[in-house]
């Protein structure tokens, strides 16, 4: 019976963790603590940088699978549609290079959307209209992105500069927060956005319902009129512009230039991500955050030259949080029932 | 009523033609405003598919619907939603996790002017439609919390949030209790009073007749009759539904019992829910008779049968089978080693595999056994042929032995069940609500398959939350009362009355307390 809220707390367990992460950031870097104590290097400015710089394609990522799964359509491409978006983007940046470097920046960020739309259209053409099962379509995007990136890859070719950060005026001047949230690049700005968008459109819009529905019990959908597969077809589309958007931060944002399979897993981390936050904006990006932060530990640790711990024990680390969260947390999150379901309108139930 | 007999809705000449199968064959039908028309016929009949053509689920090969007497042109559910018509499906088209509200709403939504959803004002909807029609429920209650007789209200309130003035209901009783059938009915009967339409599809004859104007009678797919409930009887009703006589009384002889087959000693086990189940049940059954458990669901009965089949372990006490101590033994042992066979509750879960074929599924318990089994592979030649005599032997519909079984109608479904349970050399039958939710034909079918049985010397357990069916087939009758057997009564004394009483507690000779 209590069933319901038993799920939607899993989700707040990882918001929370996300939550209490900040909480010990901000204390350990407002007192006086020594440069090399292990706190410093565990939870300081830099380290909680990296882990927001972590954080975002992870988040992003998972964002798109809730776009995409809430509707019905499992999608374990989001990896492929990174890639895509990482590459696109970087072929746009290039081409322009001599143009203003923002309108340069920001016509790689379309390329990089509209590469992700591409692939996520794919997806939803061969799990709806060719019924192909989802998780192969989502294994072919992958390999697909993968053969044809380091394919058309040219290692010569170099883009020239990168997305800097914006200031908020005022917010950014507050000690600690203003440092890791309010001075960032846009596409991490926009990564927030698209969080807080997300949760309000499925939980407080005509579109988030519909699709919600669309995923759990399509044919309930259907009798009250409702078009399951036009909401299929939009929200894969869309998921797969949020996911090219991730691979978008990578080059334009993080790197500055592509690198062969440079999104290294993320994609599934995602996945990951989205699982344990349940299949929610919020929890999502708690999970996401988590695992953001294993990879900020990581980072610190490598640079703080730890000597004892072996240092690919430590490169380790966010997988195997991963694992363990993810297998911890397995029965005790719901994904939407009809998930990786064809549905056929006319004479498929009795 | 109807009186004035204005038509709310005239189907004309519908014909529907799946591949293979004519569902609908040439069908007329009116509506009239503010009537209760109830449209009876079994499984399989095309009720289903004519209401879902009405509804825009399907579209017809062929015919016309008219509404309010213009011709509508219904190619989805959203057309007939506009011109008033709203139905309310056999499997509720209802999404588990989300709100009442949100479900009602969901394809309907109001939208406040920042263009969120206004939820507030689609509450105050809600209450304001549940008043009106004494549909009592909370708006903000999630669906998958709440029973299934309110869940089959929000259905209703969904269609009247719509403004439908037409309701198709779709088996609405088969998943009530009878006391939520009592309500269902009240509500009917105030929604007509309102000056609503209602289309009631069913194939339980007491209700047909107790609530309903006028009745269509439905046959493979034709118009077979319409009659009203004055006219009608059940015998009448059950004759043009079927095609045939259909005898509604099992006809058996007396039972000649034997030795005891089935012997079950201080039985005791846990709910699911980890309550105490049976708390010390004996009982013995003989070959050759039927021992009948009645009792109102829930008190022990589904224990009952899954501890004596071993899906469930006892906690205590012994389960005897052909003198054996099968107690905890595995299942293959009690069904092969204890020659018994099971009809289980829940055919869904526990009786078939749907996605399986037919073939498949009658050899679910044999397949591992010759000549089924030829080595480690499976002799498909055999099982075929298997197949295609049980489907003649026991009238299984079905295209052929390799329909997916999922796809069949509940009534073949369960004779498909019982084919394979029946047609082994068998000591033992366990039959646990072997006709619940199936029509008329198939029960007839069953219930004398199950006597048939008795006669050959099986020694027969039948469970069943219908009591019309307990005293129909019963040699003796054991009543289950909270997780004991509170007597257990030769079938010539028993009686409607008395068997209720045990049935609600109260043993023979005992004075009903006021109390109590």
């Amino acid at each position: 019976m209590s069933s319901p809220t038993r799920f939607k707390k899993t989700s707040l367990i990882a918001l929370a963790v996300a939550i209490v992460l900040i909480i010990i950031g901000i204390v350990v870097n407002l007192l006086p603590i020594p440069d090399d104590s292990m706190w410093r290097v565990l939870f300081g400015v830099s380290t909680l940088n990296f882990t927001l710089r972590a954080t975002v394609p992870l988040a992003l990522g998972a964002m798109a699978g809730i776009l995409c799964e809430r509707t019905g359509i499992i999608n374990i491409g989001i990896e492929g549609m990174m890639l895509a978006g990482a590459f696109a983007g970087f072929v746009a940046k290039v081409a322009t290079n001599d143009w203003p470097l923002m309108a340069s920046l920001l016509v790689g960020v379309a390329a990089a959307l509209a590469a992700g739309a591409a692939m996520g259209y794919i997806h939803a053409l061969f799990s709806i209209k060719f019924k192909m099962d989802q998780i192969i379509s989502g294994t072919f995007l992958i390999l697909l992105a993968g053969g044809l990136t380091s394919y058309l890859f040219n290692p010569d070719s170099v883009a020239e500069g990168k997305f800097s950060p914006i200031a908020i005026p005022f917010l950014s001047k507050i000690p600690v927060i203003g440092d890791i949230f309010f001075n960032n690049p846009p596409i991490t700005y926009a990564a927030f956005i698209i969080v807080i968008a997300l949760h309000i459109g499925l939980f407080h819009t005509k579109w988030g319902l519909r699709s919600r529905a669309a995923g759990e019990h399509p044919r309930a959908a259907d009798t009250v009129g409702i078009n399951v597969n036009f909401y299929r077809y939009l929200n894969t589309t869309l998921g797969g512009m949020v996911a090219g958007l991730a691979g978008g931060f990578l080059v334009l944002e993080a790197v500055g230039q592509f690198q062969e399979g440079m999104t290294a897993g993320r994609g599934f981390i995602s996945l990951a991500a989205m699982i344990f936050g349940n299949w929610m904006p919020f929890g999502a990006l708690g999970a996401a955050t988590l695992f953001g932060y294993t990879q900020g530990v990581q980072n610190a640790l490598l640079l703080a030259g730890v000597v004892n711990i072996p240092r690919h024990f430590i490169s380790m680390l966010p997988y195997l949080v991963t694992i363990i969260a993810v297998a911890g947390f397995v029965g005790r999150v719901r994904p939407p029932a009809a998930e990786g379901k064809v549905y056929e309108t006319e004479g498929s139930s009795e | 009523m109807s009186e004035n007999r204005i038509p709310a809705l005239e189907v004309k000449h519908i014909t529907k033609r799946f591949p293979g199968v004519v569902a609908n064959d040439d069908v007329n039908l009116t509506l009239c405003k503010g009537e209760i028309l109830a449209l009876l016929g079994e499984n399989g009949a095309g009720k289903s598919t004519l209401m879902n053509i009405i509804y825009g689920l399907y579209k017809p090969t062929e015919g016309e619907i008219y509404v309010n007497g213009k011709k509508a042109e219904m190619r989805n559910p959203k057309d007939a939603i506009a011109l008033g018509i709203g139905m309310v499906h056999q499997h509720f088209q209802l999404v588990p996790v989300m709100t009442v509200a949100e479900n009602i709403m969901l394809g309907a939504e109001s939208v406040k002017k920042n263009g969120l959803l206004d939820i507030k004002k689609v509450a105050r909807e809600i209450t304001e439609l549940s008043h009106r029609y004494h549909l009592d429920v909370d708006p903000y209650a999630t669906v998958e919390d709440l029973p299934v007789g309110v869940q089959q209200r929000v259905e209703i309130i969904k269609a009247l949030y719509r403004e439908a003035e037409i309701l198709i209901l779709d088996e609405p009783t088969a998943v009530l209790t009878p006391q939520e059938i009592e309500g269902l009915f009240e509500i009917m009967k105030r929604l007509q009073a309102q000056g609503k339409s209602i289309i009631f599809i069913s194939h339980k004859l007491k209700e047909v007749l107790y609530i309903s104007d006028r009745i269509v009678v439905l046959r493979d797919g034709k118009v077979v009759g319409e009659t009203t409930p004055a006219e009608a009887t059940q015998e009448k009703l059950a004759a043009m539904m079927v095609g045939r006589e259909v005898i509604l009384t099992v006809d058996k002889k007396p039972a000649r019992p034997g030795d005891v087959v089935l012997e079950v000693k201080n039985l005791r086990a846990k709910s699911d829910l980890g309550d105490e189940a049976l708390r010390g049940v004996s009982f013995q059954v003989r070959e050759g008779e039927i021992l009948g458990v009645a009792g109102v669901q829930g008190n022990g009965q589904t224990e009952l049968v899954e501890v004596i089949t071993s899906l469930k372990k006892a906690e205590g006490g012994q389960v005897i089978i052909n003198g054996e101590d099968m107690t905890n033994a595995s299942p293959r042992a009690i069904t092969q080693k204890g020659q018994s066979s099971h009809v289980p509750e829940d055919r869904h879960a526990y009786g078939m595999v749907s996605t399986y074929s037919v073939a498949d599924n009658l050899v679910l318990n044999t397949y591992n056994l010759p000549p089924f089994a030829k080595g480690i592979t499976v002799n498909r030649p055999a099982i075929i042929e298997h197949a295609e005599k049980l489907i003649q032997e026991f009238d299984v519909r079905t295209p052929s032995p390799h329909t997916m079984a999922g796809s069949l109608s509940g009534g073949n479904q369960q004779k498909m069940v019982v084919a394979r349970e029946f047609s082994r050399p068998i000591k033992l039958l366990i039959a646990a609500q072997p006709t619940r939710g199936i029509d008329v034909g198939s029960i007839e079918f069953i219930h004398n398959q199950i006597v048939a049985k008795r006669d050959e010397g099986v020694a027969v357990l039948l469970v069943s939350s219908e009591l019309d069916e307990i005293m129909s087939l019963s040699d003796r009758i054991a009543v289950m009362y909270k997780g004991e057997i509170i007597d257990i009564v030769p079938r010539e004394e028993a009686t409607r009355e008395n068997i209720g009483l045990l049935m609600a507690g109260v043993k023979r000779g005992e004075k009903v307390s006021v109390a109590g």
